[in-house]
């Protein structure tokens, strides 16, 4: 304890950390419990504890498990976070490599470039990316008269969309952690008469993947929480934030989103757990 | 090819500039099979440049290496059969000792019999027969030193380059580990060209030793030949403790040389190195601490020594064999003596009088 | 010689996915943003270059005073998200001992991947009229009819702090792990008191991480659009609404691509104040964390 202060201090400090999970955990804890309220309404009275929201196959109370739009939502956005994921920890790889083992020119310069996506708002990256997609879409129509329908507003928009910024969140993290990688390592493999692809695949990677794999999960949650530059982007393949929203403002709010709620909140956590377990089991330099 | 080939290594007229900065310059050296050979000196003074050239990660501005008489230049690190031990081993933490000592093999295409086989011979002549199905992170330090070097001897190599691999070890292991290198050495009789900062590691280890200097070799000795005989005021004061002091020539007589100090002390000196020196030349002047005898003044008498210094005890350094004084003398300098400490009365005590006495054979005057 | 022509060929290689989505993705379509609010509809397919997106901004007070009110809105959230969140990660990274810290830091972490959706739908079911907090009070006697939390501002900016404040509490976190407790201690020992090694030492030396957490708290409030409509409903006035609106509802895309570059220009300055007042570079901060 780096602070001796007064108990009553000391009390009071512990009182208000306290107080701060609980209103931490508060939202999470009533758009999850509502999942299983035996009610038309996500409110209280509890009426007594049920799974329909979950499993139930008719009317009104039709589970999230057969309800075609969010079952569709949810293949959606599985889609695309696989690919928003597996495109940024390329990108995020090849990055790391370039401006930790590169010299090149302006390289500070292009580093700022390559974290400024994460603080333009995400709003402004999906207007932006729609805008040049449109028009690319519309001047290539007109005077080519080709329609690039993956130009329009779409599963492949929202991809790079997302990709956009999420790429910024892998790279900083694979160069976290090819920054502490001790390059004799590669040197001693060399020596030990491997190729430069055997010690890539052998030595380099094995070492930089807990790190990938994190930053794909990492990827892969924020892609799937996205809704902000999604919105304009989206096509008539809605994500399951889209599907959720519209459910939320056109029907009001109601216990089958709870369930999902609780589906979503269990999935990431148990993703993010891995994600910490992975790079903690990682093996130290 | 060259006539030469008892030599596992040359190196002819090695130079490697990074700008204007001329890292190594102008070296040559060759180590005959099956020896002992070590790099010894201040760090940034080019070693480690000269030993990433040698293992082919450097290429040599100018000049040539042969490894058993043929010049590797041009080849890739991969292709050559020099291994090398790193500094901080570089052990492949994602791999078992096995899959470490087998790295090299699997890359040469070994069958996996073959490499079974080589594996277990190599553990066992390292004496850890059972470590094969360890993780790294489990093997203590001197056992990860044992491994790296089985990691390269698998393969056989004509020479073993080792780069400082004792310098993260804690002291007591660091002398340990010093036998059983030089043992390690003998049993796979290859050449291991070990590069340090630390001479003791150079001194015990080596059959013989090159003290390396701003990118040059200053001198290539035996042990013995560096500490007793240097042929440069660097390698006197590098080599070994030594009492050192700079003052001008004042009278020559043979071989000796009368100096006197900055500080007014005069002190008989022979003549070592390059070129003679006259009267009034600058030079330095070393003495080590273990051929100046320190005995109480009032029991000195008036003994047959080159030179006679009377001084006070300062100070002792106790340090159960190697205990010494520091003696300040007249001039007011400190001089350092070795002297036996049995803990019996006779000990010299602080602010004893005692009179240090040295001959001039063992007085090494350089030009400076 | 072939090192070096590998080296070279490795460089382009790994530099083409960078240029590639940096041009492509980031800086072609805000230069393609800026033009398209420089122009301006004078007939059907027919547009002049111009200001008068920008102009039509300025005179429409509503505009404006949204903009403002949103940038505001934002500080205020930073602020309060700043000093709830610093002792906190104050908490988390000097005082909780070694187990549970890693526990409460996990507890801060999972929040954070879920979607502002759900917390925000959460807070919904909390606030509003028949909801948990209403019915309650309502059930111990405290009201007796049911009392609406939500559709106000105190009710955004709160589902404001509590959407972001992880995004504060994280970076400052790591950085008050890396300072060394005797630096605290000494500061004690030379007779400072807790007020002086608080303003003297501890916040000097969480200073990047203070200001890293403001930057990406401060443009993920002003550009956040799903917690400020749903917890304040259709009159919360946030711009990006304005901007949403612009583009969706009105079709309007060269008014809301200047909407948009205004926000942009707004934020960037605001993050570019704020750095050059506290001293920091977008390197030494959000680089980092």
């Amino acid at each position: 304890m780096a602070i001796k202060s007064n108990p009553a201090f000391l009390t009071s400090y512990r009182l208000y950390v306290a107080l701060f999970f609980v209103f931490l955990a508060a939202p999470l804890l009533a758009a999850g419990v509502f999942a299983f309220n035996d009610s038309l309404f996500p409110s209280l009275p509890w009426r007594g504890f049920t799974l329909d929201w979950f499993f139930n196959d008719t009317e009104p109370k039709l589970g999230m498990f057969h309800d075609r739009r969010l079952l569709r939502g949810l293949y959606y956005s599985f889609v695309i976070a696989t690919g928003v994921s597996l495109l940024s920890v390329f990108v995020g790889t090849c990055n790391a490599f370039l401006f930790v083992r590169c010299e090149f020119p302006a390289k500070d310069f292009l580093y700022i470039m390559m974290v400024l996506p994460l603080v333009i708002p995400g709003v402004i990256l999906g207007i932006s990316i729609l805008l040049l997609a449109s028009s690319v879409a519309n001047g290539v129509e007109e005077t080519l008269s080709l329609d690039l329908d993956f130009l329009r507003p779409g599963i492949v928009l929202v991809v790079l969309g997302q990709f956009s910024f999420i790429t910024t969140i892998t790279s900083l993290v694979i160069v976290a952690r090819l920054k502490k990688f001790d390059q004799s390592m590669e040197e001693a493999a060399y020596n030990l008469g491997a190729s430069r692809v055997r010690v890539l695949r052998t030595i380099t990677l094995p070492f930089l993947f807990p790190a990938m794999a994190a930053a794909g999960i990492v990827a892969f949650l924020v892609s799937f929480e996205n809704f902000n530059t999604t919105l304009f982007l989206v096509g008539s393949e809605a994500p399951l934030t889209i599907t959720m929203y519209d459910r939320m403002v056109k029907v009001g709010s109601t216990p089958v989103l709870n369930a999902v709620s609780f589906f979503l909140m269990i999935g990431s956590a148990l993703l993010a757990l891995i994600s910490i377990l992975v790079q903690r089991d990682a093996p130290k330099t | 090819m060259s006539s030469t080939t008892e030599n596992d290594l040359e190196c002819i007229q090695v130079k490697k500039h990074f700008g204007s900065v001329r890292a190594v310059d102008d070296v040559s050296f060759e180590i005959p099979k099956g020896s002992f050979f070590s790099i010894l000196g201040p760090s940034g003074c080019g070693k480690t440049t000269l030993m990433r050239m040698i293992a082919g990660f450097e290429t040599p501005s100018s000049g040539d290496i042969r490894i058993k008489g043929n010049s590797v230049i041009g080849t890739p690190p991969n292709r050559r059969n020099v291994k090398m031990v790193f500094q901080h081993l570089a052990l492949f933490p994602m791999m078992n000792v096995y899959e470490n000592i087998a790295y090299g093999l699997r890359c040469a295409g070994a069958s996996k019999d073959v490499i079974r086989t080589k594996v277990h011979d190599v553990l066992e002549r390292i004496s850890l027969p059972d470590v094969a199905n360890r993780e790294i992170s489990q093997l203590s330090g001197g056992q990860k030193q044992r491994i790296a070097i089985a990691r390269c001897m698998v393969l056989d190599p004509d020479v073993l380059l080792l780069d400082e691999p004792l310098g993260a070890l804690d002291l007591k292991l660091r002398e340990a580990m010093k036998i059983e290198l030089k043992l390690l050495q003998h049993q796979f009789d290859t050449t291991f060209v070990y590069i340090t900062h630390d001479q003791s590691e150079a001194l015990v280890m080596s059959d013989n030793v090159a003290i390396m200097s701003e990118g040059k070799f200053v001198q290539i000795g035996t042990p013995q030949q560096l500490y007793h005989d240097p042929s440069a005021a660097f390698v006197a004061g590098f080599v070994g403790d030594t009492n050192r002091w700079a003052g001008k020539v004042t009278r020559l007589e043979g071989e000796t040389v009368e100096v006197e100090t900055g500080a007014g002390l005069a002190m008989r000196a022979s003549i070592r190195g390059a070129g003679r020196p006259a009267p009034g030349d600058a030079v330095s002047v070393f003495v080590r601490p273990e051929f100046i005898t320190a005995t109480r003044s009032a029991d000195a008498g008036t003994g047959q020594a080159d030179n006679r210094i009377d001084g006070k005890i300062d100070s002792i350094l106790f340090n159960g064999a190697n205990s010494r004084v520091l003696v300040r003398d007249s001039a007011g300098e400190l001089i350092e003596a070795d002297v036996v400490l049995t803990g019996g009365p006779e000990d010299l005590k602080p602010n004893d009088a005692v009179t240090l006495a040295w001959s001039a054979a063992q007085t090494m005057s350089f030009a400076s | 010689m072939k090192q070096t022509d590998i080296k070279r060929l490795s460089l382009y290689l790994l530099f083409a996915p960078f240029a590639l989505w940096i041009a492509l993705l980031i800086i072609l379509p805000h230069l393609g943003m800026l033009y398209i609010s420089l122009r301006e509809k004078v007939g059907p397919r027919v547009y002049e270059f111009g200001f008068e997106n920008y102009i039509n901004f300025f005179n429409e007070p509503i505009y404006w005073n949204t903009l403002l009110r949103t940038g505001s809105m934002s500080l205020l959230v930073t602020v309060l998200a700043l000093l709830l969140g610093f002792p906190i990660a104050y908490y988390i990274a000097k005082i909780a001992g070694n187990r549970t810290r890693g526990a409460l830091f996990l507890m801060c972490l999972i929040p954070l991947w879920v979607s502002d959706l759900i917390r925000a739908f959460g807070w919904i079911l909390l606030l509003r009229e028949t909801g948990v907090i209403s019915s309650s009070l309502q059930w111990a006697g405290l009201i007796d009819t049911p009392i609406e939390f939500l559709y106000n501002d105190a009710a955004v900016i709160m589902g404001l702090v509590y959407t972001v404040i992880l995004f504060m509490i994280v970076p400052l976190v790591s950085t008050l792990d890396g300072m060394d407790n005797s630096m605290i201690e000494a500061g004690y020992n030379l007779g400072g008191n807790g007020p002086t090694v608080l303003r003297r030492i501890i916040i000097p030396y969480a200073m990047p991480g203070i200001v890293a957490g403001c930057i990406v708290v401060f443009m993920l409030t002003a550009g956040s659009y799903l917690t400020p409509i749903l917890l304040g409903g259709k009159n919360s006035s946030w711009f990006t609404e304005q901007i949403y609106d612009q583009f969706i509802t009105r079709y309007n895309w060269e008014a809301g691509a200047a909407f948009g570059f205004l926000l942009l220009g707004f934020t960037s300055f605001v993050v570019w104040a704020g750095l050059r007042l506290t001293g920091q570079t977008l390197n030494s901060t959000v680089a980092k964390s």
